[in-house]
């Protein structure tokens, strides 16, 4: 078959080509840009090549800041993934209930971040706050504003109300396509509570957990305004993770090349881990097959 | 192995049943004896999987008891039961390897680890899956993981009943011969009672010992295949078995003579007086076309299936169908039809009324 050849087709790609040109060409390119030259002000550029970079990879601050990331989205996937299947499995299945815990399960889900680090900032506060002054009168010396521990303590807590329900219901939404047949064969077959969650439930849920995990990943990995809102990265450097470090150099100090740099380092390695875990969950999954 | 007695068994769905329609288990009364094989047949919402799933303790009946032996295990938990159960659709564990889907049943209950090998070696050979043991499940067609799922329903040698639920659905048509052909000589070598509920009538009448017909949340008739073809018991079994299904004609019955619309149809046995719906029943295979006496008919469509031909008849408003042997010719002047007086039934209420003899 001849293809005919009409060039006017291109002119309908056009505004699509012209939106995500504005809306994410440009600007990355423009961090591209900032990224590789140096400036002394007047609106005069040098060229800096991969200076920048190197820099921000020699920078103790970067890597410190990497760390408290790390550590972060670690802890709350290690408590958010297995309290997620947890609160699934004792959802109602069906009925009335079952939309009740529904509902209630996506309220979370629903606020603003920065409304949610308002919440915990005063809940969390000794002097006005429920949590802080209760735990204040019990004798327990809680303070997120001065002690480091505590700080961390209530940004994972806070992380944790927040997005538990989101493991919680994508858990529930694999748990509900198993068929009742599956838990009657188990009966028949002697399995013990344990088997039928290692053997029934579980591989049945992989499927959502990964992008649970994923999502949770790449969501942790970015958290900037509820941390920011409760602690503003304090006390010290603390709770500072990548991306309030990021903001603090490039607005608060206005090192507009480390930080772009720092900004293109940090796309890569959100690209690259959550790239390598997928490879590595799907690869699992085609393994088993 | 044991007997299973139903004893006043009844099930409804609803909490508070009012009208019989409410029960989808009318109330029955049935003893499944020790190593017989039983086909539970049936239409779909007939009640046939309610009642597989009260035998097997999934499911706790509203009312009556169920005996394992003299033993009363109406409200005792499956796992106490001793039964293994195969369904619709395959149930097997697909992170497991075929072998420990197979063991699994065995494994759960604690058996010696070299008995458990044996019987996953024995019960391979038998669904043909001894080269596949060691590949995980996932993945494989679906007959084969139903076959997984006969296998773990057989593994274990000393269960009181195997409960098969349409257990050959997803499987092709060539592999559910084979199946059925194992399962009957499986029975035949260890002597387990089995249910095995289908819809399918071909199924029932080459497996069981005895067909179950059930319908509309009762048993209408239970019988060797032979008894439900030549006296169905109830109008239903009549349709339902066969094919195509008994003529049902309502008729007034006088004696040994019955008439149909006006005409006369001779009987074998007498009748007395009858009352409700009175109807006569007779199969296709008993009903011939001839040139002289008999009913004249409407032939609407010939349908000719290969061994025989179907002849789809009308008479006034009632549909007659007549099997006729392939080389029979049948010509313009065929528009009668005559029934064999000894193979046509009397209904009454849609129930067999015994003739005595004329």
């Amino acid at each position: 078959m001849d293809k005919t050849t009409n060039h006017k087709a291109w002119f309908l790609v056009l505004p699509v080509l012209a939106l995500v040109a504005f809306s994410a060409v440009i600007p990355l390119m423009t961090v591209v840009n900032y990224s590789v030259q140096d400036t002394f002000g007047n609106n005069q550029f040098f060229w800096a090549g991969l200076e920048w970079f190197r820099e921000m990879l020699e920078s103790e601050r970067m890597w410190n800041a990497l760390g408290r990331q790390l550590v972060f989205s670690a802890t709350i996937l290690a408590i958010e993934v297995p309290l997620g299947i947890f609160v699934a499995l004792n959802m109602p299945k069906r009925g009335i209930w079952a939309s009740v815990c529904l509902v209630l399960m996506s309220l979370p889900l629903l606020i603003p971040w920065n409304v949610v680090g308002t919440i915990w900032q005063i809940f969390g506060r000794v002097d006005i706050g429920l949590l802080g002054y209760t735990l204040d009168k019990l004798g327990i010396d809680y303070n997120y504003t001065q002690d480091a521990v505590d700080a961390w303590i209530t940004v994972i807590v806070m992380d944790v109300w927040h997005w538990t329900s989101l493991v919680a219901l994508l858990a529930y939404a694999g748990l509900q396509s198993i068929p009742d047949a599956y838990y009657q064969a188990a009966k028949i077959d002697q399995a013990s509570r344990w088997k039928v969650f290692r053997y029934i439930e579980l591989p049945k849920m992989a499927g959502v957990l990964m992008i649970a995990v994923l999502l949770r990943f790449m969501d942790s990995f970015m958290i900037y305004t509820e941390p920011f809102v409760v602690t503003g990265g304090g006390p010290g450097n603390a709770t500072t993770f990548l991306s309030i470090d990021l903001v603090k150099m490039a607005l608060g100090q206005f090192d507009l090349g480390p930080a772009a740099a720092f900004s293109i380092m940090y796309f890569l390695v959100i690209l690259l881990i959550s790239w390598v875990f997928y490879t590595v969950m799907t690869n699992l999954d085609k393994k088993g097959g | 192995m044991a007997r299973i007695t139903l004893d006043k068994l009844a099930h409804s769905y609803l909490p508070a049943p009012k009208s019989d329609d409410d029960w989808a288990l009318k109330e029955m009364n049935h003893v499944w004896e020790d190593g017989a094989a039983y086909a539970l047949l049936g239409p779909s919402g007939c009640g046939k999987s309610t009642l597989l799933n009260i035998i097997s303790g999934l499911l706790a009946p509203s009312q009556g008891r169920i005996l394992f032996d003299d033993a009363d295990v109406t409200h005792a938990p499956t796992t106490e039961r001793n039964i293994a159960q195969v369904f619709q659709f395959p149930v097997v564990y697909d992170t497991m390897t075929v072998r420990d889907n197979l063991a699994f049943p065995l494994r759960n209950r604690g058996r010696d680890p070299a008995y458990i090998a044996e019987r996953v070696q024995a019960i391979a050979r038998m669904i043909g899956m001894e080269d596949q043991l060691d590949r995980k499940a996932r993945g494989l067609t679906a007959d084969a993981k139903q076959k997984i799922s006969l296998g773990r329903g057989m593994v274990r040698r000393d269960v009181n009943a195997i409960l098969f639920d349409e257990p050959l659905t997803v499987i092709d048509p060539h592999m559910k011969w084979e199946l059925r052909t194992q399962l009957k000589s499986l029975h035949r070598d260890f002597g387990h009672t089995m249910i095995y509920v289908t819809h399918d009538q071909t199924e029932a009448l080459t497996f069981a010992d005895k067909v179950v017909v059930m319908y509309d949340g009762r048993v209408v008739q239970i019988g060797t295949p032979e008894e439900l073809f030549e006296t169905p018991a109830h109008t239903f079994v009549g349709y339902f078995i066969g094919s195509p299904g008994m003529n049902v004609l309502p008729a007034q019955v006088d004696g040994t003579r019955a008439y149909i619309e006006g005409a006369e149809v001779p009987l074998a046995h007498g009748y007395g007086a009858l009352s409700g719906k009175v109807e006569i029943g007779v199969r296709p295979e008993f009903a011939r076309l001839t040139a002289g006496d008999g009913l004249p008919v409407k032939i609407r469509r010939i349908e000719d299936v290969g061994r025989h031909k179907i002849v789809r008849a009308e008479f006034f408003s009632h549909e007659i169908n007549i099997i006729a042997r392939e080389e029979d010719h049948i010509g313009a002047d065929r528009t009668r039809v005559i029934f064999d007086p000894a193979r046509v039934n009397v209904y009454a209420d849609d129930w067999l009324v015994q003739g005595e003899a004329a």
